[in-house]
């Protein structure tokens, strides 16, 4: 699963623009992930503080 | 700007910003030309932070090109105070007619027979849907409206330049150059700026590829390792984190009922990041076409695409074509070839201070530079 690590996030929106299911939204400053997220990665490279992890816990 | 320029024409139009302000957070360098500015606004005291007359450019080695315009003296820059700036583009949007809700979010577009007719808008979980013949999407890097309607605005992740930035103060700087520091180690596939904000301050940052960043090679990795070499002394008074897109702009900017400006249409710079005055550009031609098809009654793509043809077609847009392309060269280079590049130039004169009579001179003064350039020369001329 994503893991978002609020206490890092910067509220950016970087991760947003690369998603490539549109998976991401920024609720003004927080960052909200839905389940058409398939753990690609991608946005935890993006993100320029490190904010973002995939995890192998599985969401419920 | 898209706001005011419509509002002046007459029309009604609201301007939705989803956070409680517009222009704080800063999310920007906050750097522009300064005939870019003056195309739009006279310059104001209230949100200059500094004039820049000069550039200069740092390789791996610590060799510096420094970069003047021809006639010495006049300033070919300004870095903004965008709190102020931002604010002030409202003021005037506002008086000339623009309605303005802030805290507001678009959650969807609202649609018939596939045209954008309006958004549904949520303020504090009130919802209500807005119409309106033509909706501007300027959202920015996240460009998420128009995802809504079906246009894919996802960033090559390759080709977000994802940045940091501290506003640093009491540090020795020369308060009217902009610094560039190139360097795979430095900042890999992008740089690091020093854009001064005051006598002893400045936004010091950094823009990388994602492509290699990893935990320890993040852009607030590479930033602080930089700015403990260069200004273990300085402190840091503001910390700033985006995205910047350095892909190409969208394929299509228009739909029915649609425009897409600025970071929104992913017109920002390829090469430099720069993207305010490609936001204001885009925003005015948008308000301009968009007064015209509203007003001859049709508001579909090809009326709009008008706005499309123009702004591609513009110095702006063929820079972006240009700057893209120099930019996807540059990110290739290794250290010593950076290196290589400024050998035995200390200074160079600008007839036109533009990133285009930069490349035109280095490709000038580095002739074994010239096989490598040879498809990016063509591409040049």
């Amino acid at each position: 699963m994503l893991k978002i690590h609020r206490e890092i996030c910067g509220y950016c929106g970087a991760c947003v623009s690369v998603c490539p299911q549109a998976a991401l939204e920024l609720i003004d400053a927080y960052l909200e992930v839905d389940d058409s997220c398939i753990q690609c990665g991608i946005c935890t490279k993006a993100c320029p503080l490190g904010a973002l992890e995939v995890t192998d816990e599985v969401s419920v | 700007m898209a706001a005011r320029c419509v509002a002046e024409r007459g029309l009604s139009v609201c301007m939705v910003e989803k956070r409680p302000a517009i222009g704080t957070p800063v999310r920007c360098a906050e750097g522009i030309g300064k005939e870019l500015l003056h195309e739009f606004i006279p310059p104001d005291e209230r949100w200059i932070s500094a004039e820049i007359d000069r550039a200069k450019i740092v390789v791996p080695d610590g060799t510096e090109l420094t970069l003047e315009p021809q006639m010495a003296g006049n300033e070919v820059g300004y870095i903004l105070d965008r709190k102020i700036f931002d604010r002030e583009l409202v003021w005037i949007a506002a008086e000339a007619g623009s309605d303005v809700q802030v805290k507001t979010r678009a959650v969807a577009p609202l649609m018939d027979n596939g045209r954008v007719k309006g958004a549904r808008l949520e303020f504090c979980g009130q919802v209500k849907d807005v119409s309106a013949e033509v909706v501007i999407a300027a959202d920015g890097v996240e460009s998420k409206f128009a995802r809504w309607c079906g246009i894919d605005t996802t960033i090559p992740m390759r080709e977000l330049a994802t940045c940091a930035q501290y506003v640093l103060t009491d540090i020795d700087i020369d308060p009217h150059a902009t610094v560039f520091y190139l360097g795979n180690e430095i900042a890999p596939e992008g740089y690091v700026w020093v854009f001064p904000k005051g006598d002893r301050s400045a936004n010091v940052g950094i823009g990388i590829s994602p492509r290699k960043c990893g935990p320890g090679r993040r852009p607030r990795d590479f930033l602080d390792r930089f700015v403990s070499s260069h200004f273990p002394q300085g402190k840091p008074i503001e910390y700033i984190m985006g995205g910047v897109p350095v892909c190409e702009p969208l394929d299509q900017t228009v739909a029915d009922g649609l425009m897409i400006i600025g970071d929104a249409a992913r017109i920002s710079d390829p090469l430099t990041g720069g993207g305010i005055y490609n936001a204001m550009f885009t925003g005015k031609l948008a308000a301009e076409v968009a007064t015209k098809c509203i007003a001859a009654g049709d508001t579909g793509r090809e009326a709009l695409q008008v706005y499309d043809d123009e702004w591609r077609s513009s110095k702006m847009g063929k820079a972006i074509a240009r700057n893209y392309k120099i930019k996807e060269f540059f990110i290739t280079l290794s250290d010593k070839k950076l290196n290589a590049l400024v050998q035995s130039i200390s200074r160079i004169n600008l007839k036109e201070f533009s990133t285009f009579t930069l490349i035109k001179e280095l490709i000038a003064r580095n002739p074994r530079l010239l096989i490598d350039l040879k498809q990016l020369k063509d591409s040049l001329s």
